[in-house]
Formats: C-alpha cells, structure tokens, sequence
C-alpha cells in the first residue's frame, strides 16, 4: 500500500513537473514577452534594461530554473492588470469557486442518486424511461446554452431568481461564503443547477446501471430469498455497491467542475477563478493564466490522489500494488 | 442484400434516427446553401436595415418588403440569415477539426497497436493522461498558449480530440492482430504500410465512425463554448457560439430571439448528431449497445 501511494505520488509530482514545463515553454518561448511589458515607443536602450530585469537575457533553460524556483516559493509573477500576485489574486477567487463546485456536486448527488435508483429498479416503466431521457439531454445540451435557458426563464420571464452575481457574503471561517445568507443562496441556486446537470446525468447513469447490474447478482436474491424487505434490500445491499464507482466518479468529475466553472461562472457573472482565467486571457494577463494552469493542475493530481485512496478504501477488492500497476 | 441495403435496413428500424437524419441533411444543405436561401447577406453591409435593428420575430421590415421571420439583432442583420452564415461556420470547424483529429488518431492508434513496445506505452500514457483532463479545459489551455484564431481554434479541438481516436483504433488492432489474416499477410511478407492501411484500417472503421460521429457534436459544441466565452472565433467568423454570445446582453432585456434562435440551430445540430450517431453505433458495433 506504502508503495503505491508512493508510485502514483511520484507520477503526480512528474505530472505536475511536465505541465509546468509545457506552460512555461508555451507562454515565455513563444512571442515576447517584453513587448507587453514597455511602452511601445520605448527606444532600444529601455527595451534591452526591461529585457534584463525581466531575466529574459539569459538562456532558456535557466528562465525555467529561476521560474521553478519561484513558483516553489509560491511566487507565480504580478497580475499584469491588478498589480498583486497572481496567485494571491487566483486563490482569493477560489472560495467563490469550491462553493459553486461543491453545492453543484450536492445537488448532483442528492438527485441523481434516488433517480437512477428508481430508473433502475423499474428500466421500463414511463417514469424509467422518461429519467433516462433527461439525462441524455444533460448529457448532450451544451452548459452555457442551458445557462442561458435558466437566466431566460427563472430570471427574465419568471423574475424569480437573480441572474448574476454572488449576492451577499458572510464570513465563515474566514472565507466569504455566499451559502451563508439568504440572499447568496438565492443567487447560487441558479449556476450551481446550471454546473449540477451533466454530471447529475452522469450519476443517473452510473447508478441505473450499477442497479440494473446488483439486481442479478446472486447476494440480492439470497437477500430476497431470506425474505428480507424490498427497502432493506434496495437502501443497504444494492446502494451500497452502487456507491463504490460513484465515489470515484464524484472524485474525479470534481475536478472536471472547478475546469467547467469557467463556463458558468462567465455566464452568470459568479466571482470566480473560472471568470479570472477568461477575463485573463482576453486581457493577455500572462501570469494569472501560468498560475491557474499550475493550480488546477496540482489540484486535479491531488483530487486524482485521494480518490484512488478512498477507492482502495471502499472496494477490498482492489489490490492496489499488484499485477495491474 | 448487398451491405449497403442491409444497413439502411437496420438504421430505418428506429423512427427517431431517422427524424434526426432528415433534420441533419436539412442542416447541413441549408448550410451548404446559405448564400444562396438566406434572405439577405447578413455580412454586407449594404443589405442590412440599421433601422430594423432588433425587431421581434415576425416583423415586416421599414422598406415592407420583407417579413425578419427570426427578428432582426443589434445591427439590424436578418437573425435567420446570420444563423444560416454561422451554422456554416460551425459545421466547417467542427467537421474540419474531427477529420484532422481523426487522422492523427488513425497514424497513432494504428502503429501504437502494431507495434506495441514503448512507443504504445508512451502514447497511451500521452493519450490517458490527456482524456483525464475535461476537453473545454485542454482547449482552454492551448488557447491561452498559443493566442486565438481560426486556425488556433481548430489545433484546440483536434489536441482536445485526437486521444479518443487513438484510443479506440488501437485497441481493435490489439483484438484484430491476433487475427490470421494479418498472420498471413505478414507471412507474405506486405509491406507494413499496407498491413496498417490496407488491412487493419477498413477493420477499424465501424468503431471510427462511430466515435467519431459523436466528436462532431462534441467539437461543434466544443468550439460554440469557446466563442460563446470569446477565446474562440474572431468575430470575422459569426459562428453559433458568437451569435449567442452577442444575443446574451439583449437577453437579460427581455429581446430573446437574438441568442434563442442561434442557440436553437446549435441544439438541433448536436442533438440530431447524437441520435444519428447513437443509431450508428447500435447499428455498426452491436457490441457497445447500451442495454
């Protein structure tokens, strides 16, 4: 078990180490940097003292040292339109972000669960039929169009729910939370729907099969032949080996939500880091781009990490260390 | 029944693939022919009313020629002639990205199979380590890299896509290889060339078309998401994704059609996609039929 966590820690650390490789390269080789720093009618003297201040003289390789070295110190470069660290100003948008993502999984969980269970349980019956149909809509309907269908109906005709923003905040713990007033929860019901969809399909999915498939297994129909309650067999035996590929989808499609926020968060004007990275990119603010490269990427490593360990914690079945690995 | 009519036998079995089919050919002509069936150009500028500017559907326009069936946007453009442009570029990208991805993912996929060792090993690595990312954040990523542009656009999708071809065509090698056919043609000593494309390749194909009729919808959607964000497409190219971009400040005004409608044609192009794609699947590979 040490081993293996150790291997897979190993590879998340080259992972890491090949992506910082690849933005570096991508964003410092191409083009040139300097010309975004001065002012265009700078004479060449200023251009050539920039260039040096910057370490832009120097060979590539060595740019890329001094690079990791700074990023290891947690220093990813000045936002080049806020003026603060770039990663200060990414890490102080990622409470809006986790708050989105997480309320997003809840709401995907809670209904996606008993959706799929009852579609599995009765695979041909109107409401079976009609459970699965949704979820290939959720599947195939593009988020942003659906983000715009919300604001259309709920915020536009109905005049229910607001459309943008993250509403009033309170501190929890430190971190401003929207989740914490009534007023945030009325502007976060919207886009953490919008987020929830492709992957409350995705849980419907999951569990319909994963139910379809517990009801043939031997131990539900010695379950029955016991004469064991149709609840009991459901809620405990079927559930419970329905929830182990879950559990791993719900890992690691929660880093494909932080990535999907960006898409939502734009839409409904939510202050998060997915905002940040798309209004960084249209400004061609560099070093907020690298640095939300680099955290996302550490952080779907880490998520990829703790999701293969809760695995191995849930299922005995898998050997981790063994033959496949 | 020669295989042709046997396929077109099994695809009529399902009324609703073949209600998607007809909405895709529908499609993909009005697209092919929108200079030709639009109402006006809605690019040049001596066509467009600026007094006609954000009609509601139905509308005549100021010179009562003409009826904006769709409404007309901030400029004054014909909404269904400007969805019948964008669709076009949609399509050009979205089609155009896939081919690319897919012969990438042919190349790849088939010496990866064949060959096996560590180029396979590498590869695949390259390839999982690739599909465990989301395809926006991959595109998001190269775009961000490399600046914006068509044709950066279009390098987002194929980088965001080549791995699910790879993927798929080496694993029927690995199945097709054992098989004696290749057996043989290697005891005949075939040029390797002509063992990959001649032989393995046309077994690959209905798993190909396939996948690969499901990346279409995923790379138009891909590209509408990008420009909808406005790191896709520069605005000389109005694809879908723009269209409802520009519609969203007039949305919250209550003035629907300007991204409704845009939206419309782009779910129904990957919606009929899907379902011609679903029904292919069932179809071609009865293997991966769901249920």
């Amino acid at each position: 078990m040490t081993r293996y966590l150790l291997s897979r820690l190993g590879q998340g650390v080259l992972l890491v180490k090949v992506m910082s490789l690849l933005v570096f390269v991508g964003l410092f080789a191409i083009g040139n940097p300097v010309d975004m720093f001065v002012n265009p009618q700078a004479d060449q003297a200023e251009i050539a003292r920039t260039t040096a201040a910057l370490g832009l003289d120097k060979p590539l390789h060595q740019q890329y040292l001094h690079f990791l070295r700074k990023a290891l110190r947690g220093d990813l470069g000045d936002s080049f339109v806020h003026g603060t660290g770039a990663l200060a100003l990414i890490l102080s948008r990622l409470p809006a972000t986790l708050e989105l993502a997480v309320v997003a999984m809840l709401i995907a969980i809670v209904f996606g669960i008993p959706l799929g269970l009852w579609a599995g349980l009765r695979p041909h019956g109107l409401a079976g039929r009609l459970i699965m149909g949704g979820s290939i809509l959720g599947f195939s309907l593009p988020t942003f169009w659906v983000g715009l269908m919300l604001i259309m109906v709920f915020s536009v005709q109905l005049q229910w729910l607001p459309s943008s923003g993250r509403g009033a905040t309170a501190e929890v713990l430190g971190l401003p939370l929207s989740i914490a007033t009534a007023d945030g929860w009325r502007h976060i019901v919207l886009p953490a729907l919008n987020l929830a969809l492709f992957k409350l399909s995705l849980i419907v999915r999951l569990t319909r099969s994963g139910t379809r498939e517990a009801l043939t297994q031997d131990y539900v129909r010695f379950a029955r032949a016991k004469g064991l309650h149709g609840s009991r067999i459901v809620g405990v035996h079927v559930l419970k080996n329905v929830l182990v590929p879950i559990v791993t989808v719900v890992g690691m499609e929660f880093g494909a939500l932080l990535a999907f926020s960006v898409v939502t968060e734009s839409i409904f004007a939510w202050p998060g880091m997915g905002k940040l990275l798309i209004d960084s990119i249209t400004q061609l603010d560099r070093p907020v781009v690298v640095a939300y490269l680099m955290l996302v990427v550490v952080m779907y490593v880490a998520i990829s990490f703790i999701t293969d360990v809760a695995y191995s914690v849930l299922d005995p079945r898998v050997r981790l260390g063994g033959a496949a690995s | 029944m020669n295989g042709w009519q046997r396929f077109a036998a099994e695809y009529r079995r399902s009324l609703v693939a073949c209600i998607a089919a007809a909405v895709l050919g529908l499609l993909m002509l009005a697209a092919l022919l929108a200079p030709l069936v639009s109402p006006q150009n809605p690019y040049d500028l001596a066509q467009v009313e600026l007094m006609d500017a954000r009609l509601a559907p139905g509308s005549a326009s100021s010179d009562g020629h003409h009826t904006y069936w769709l409404g007309t946007d901030a400029q004054g453009r014909d909404m269904l002639s400007a969805i019948l442009y964008g669709l076009r570029i949609s399509l050009v990208v979205g089609c155009s990205a896939t081919l690319l991805a897919v012969a990438i993912g042919i190349v790849v996929g088939l010496v990866a199979g064949y060959f096996g060792g560590r180029f396979d090993a590498l590869l695949m690595r390259v390839a999982d380590m690739q599909l465990s990312f989301p395809a926006i954040l991959v595109a998001l990523i190269l775009i961000a890299i490399l600046g914006q542009g068509t044709g950066k656009v279009i390098g987002a999708l194929v980088a965001a896509q080549w791995a699910y071809y790879a993927r798929t065509i080496r694993g029927v090698v690995l199945v097709e290889r054992q098989r004696e056919y290749i057996s043989a043609a290697r005891v005949l000593a075939l040029p390797v060339t002509s063992i990959l494309f001649r032989h393995l390749l046309p077994n690959c194909m209905p798993s190909l078309i396939v996948v690969g009729a499901l990346q279409v919808a995923s790379a138009i959607a891909l590209e509408a998401t990008l420009s909808f964000l406005g790191v896709g497409l520069p605005i000389t190219e109005p694809s879908l994704g723009l269209l409802i971009a520009n519609g969203f400040t007039y949305l919250l005004s209550g003035k629907y059609w300007i991204s409704f409608f845009p939206g419309l044609a782009l779910l129904a192009t990957i919606m009929s996609i899907n379902l011609v794609a679903d029904q292919l699947r069932d179809v071609l590979n009865p293997r991966l039929r769901v249920d």
